[in-house]
């Protein structure tokens, strides 16, 4: 029986710690431990992407990390992405454009999301499809979570996102 | 799925990982990016009493790029693909990584562990097998460096001795046309079939090509009869059919869940074609 060890982590800002196995997951730890439930466990064999958070800079799938690798780490979970003023403009445009249906993959979504415009702020569509690759949805068809992706990119550029034909259907820019 | 027990150690530098290894001997092994191995792990396949995690081994990091390009091992597949210098002066890397598994997983996934694991769908070993690239190795006899042609045995089993970390891979710039070609069934999926091609020309012939076959066998192939079918042609017509059925004669493909063997030949043919095209218009 291996010894615990002392994990310190700041999560969404705030400075954490526990005792924990080095073998437990990330996704486990952050689930049971500190009840960060927004990541989710999908496949739990890193393919679905529903446990995306984000560590230090980098887009990961908590389960496929071990806890004691994320020992002094930094993680945002989509717990850490509202503000007191209201929700991140990536939530408000998945909402906007239903870009979601049963709701399991959005935590995923919009925190790989949220990394994917910060390391690229104003993406064509096909970077979008490109740079959200490693997150699996089985209800929309991905359709709507591009366009809300698109939007609040528009958004974040100072566009008004429903002017933005990127945005916008085929149909509707015919 | 939760792997059993282990004691996890961090060092900071090759020697302290070393000396876990010295220490607990083949109950002992490094995680790079460990997503060939946690998996492993949590399928209960593989049971290791010691993880030593390289993450802090600051020598084990780092791109140069000269006449001569060394990749530290525990750069990962992310770190590569902007690295700006080395796609300016070996954008077949950049190209191959691109088409590793998704984001996610090129965050963490490392170029090292990439070569160093065996698995015949890795994409790197390959495409070091085109590059003549040369893996330096460390254990506790001191430092060696072995040629990626020669490194790789049969799946999951290299010429790497237990006790050694493979730290650092080395090979010159490449000078020529290049292509990585990789077919699969959806993205993020391993290859089945993929080719790595570099291709020099001069006054329209071809002076030299290096062709690489990735998941085709338990290896990653070689095929220098596939090069030398090209070199003094334009590449086209007879000098490629003759290419891919030299590539043909060299491969040994398995029936698996991406398709039987006769299928894994015909993809190879197309990529491979594709590849060199690709290669030939871009030298």
């Amino acid at each position: 029986m291996a010894e615990k060890m002392h994990l310190k982590l700041t999560i969404n800002g705030e400075q954490v710690e526990t005792l924990c196995e080095p073998r437990e997951l990330l996704i486990h730890v952050l689930r049971e431990r500190f009840n960060i439930t927004g990541p989710h466990i999908g496949c739990e064999t890193s393919h679905c992407g529903a446990c995306t958070v984000d560590l230090d800079g980098k887009s990961v799938k908590a389960c496929t990390l071990f806890a004691a690798q994320a020992q002094g780490a930094a993680i945002t979970t989509v717990e850490g992405l509202a503000s007191p003023e209201g929700m991140h403009v990536l939530q408000e445009m998945f909402r906007e454009h239903h870009g979601l249906q049963c709701g399991y993959c959005t935590p995923g979504m919009i925190t790989r999301a949220w990394r994917l415009l910060q390391e690229n702020p104003d993406p064509t569509e096909e970077e979008v499809r490109f740079g959200m690759a490693g997150n699996l949805c089985r209800c929309t068809g991905y359709q709507n979570i591009i366009k809300a992706i698109l939007a609040a990119a528009a958004i974040m550029n100072g566009r008004d996102a429903a002017a933005d034909d990127a945005v916008k259907t085929p149909e509707e820019v015919a | 799925m939760i792997p059993p027990a282990f004691e996890y150690h961090r060092p900071t530098d090759i020697a302290g990982a070393l000396g876990v290894i010295a220490e607990h001997g083949d109950e002992a092994r490094v995680i790079a990016g460990g997503h060939s191995l946690i998996p492993m792990m949590k399928l209960r396949m593989v049971e290791i009493a010691h993880l030593i995690d390289l993450q802090d081994v600051a020598d084990l990091k780092g791109i140069s790029v000269g006449e001569t390009i060394r990749i530290g091992a525990m750069v990962t597949q992310h770190d590569l693909i902007n690295d700006e210098a080395l796609a300016e002066a070996a954008p077949i890397l950049r190209e191959a990584a691109l088409q590793i598994a998704d984001p996610q997983v090129r965050y963490c996934g490392t170029v090292g562990g990439n070569v160093a694991n065996g698995d015949p769908g890795n994409d790197m070993p390959g495409l070091m097998q085109c590059l003549d690239a040369t893996f330096t190795l460390v254990g506790p006899e001191g430092s060696r460096e072995v040629p990626a042609r020669e490194f790789y045995e049969a799946a999951y089993t290299t010429t790497r001795e237990d006790d050694e970390i493979l730290t650092a891979i080395s090979f010159a710039k490449p000078s020529s046309g290049y292509a990585y070609e990789k077919q699969k069934r959806k993205i993020g999926d391993y290859a089945t079939a993929a080719a790595a091609v570099l291709i020099g020309k001069d006054a329209g012939k071809i002076t030299s090509a290096s062709i690489a076959m990735t998941n085709l066998s338990d290896i990653p192939i070689f095929s220098e009869a596939a090069g030398d079918a090209l070199t003094g042609t334009d590449g086209t017509g007879e000098a490629l059919d003759k290419a891919v059925a030299a590539m043909l004669a060299d491969i040994d493909p398995t029936e698996d869940n991406r398709g039987p063997v006769e299928f894994k030949k015909h993809v190879a043919g197309v990529i491979l074609r594709r590849a060199i095209a690709r290669a030939v218009d871009r030298a």
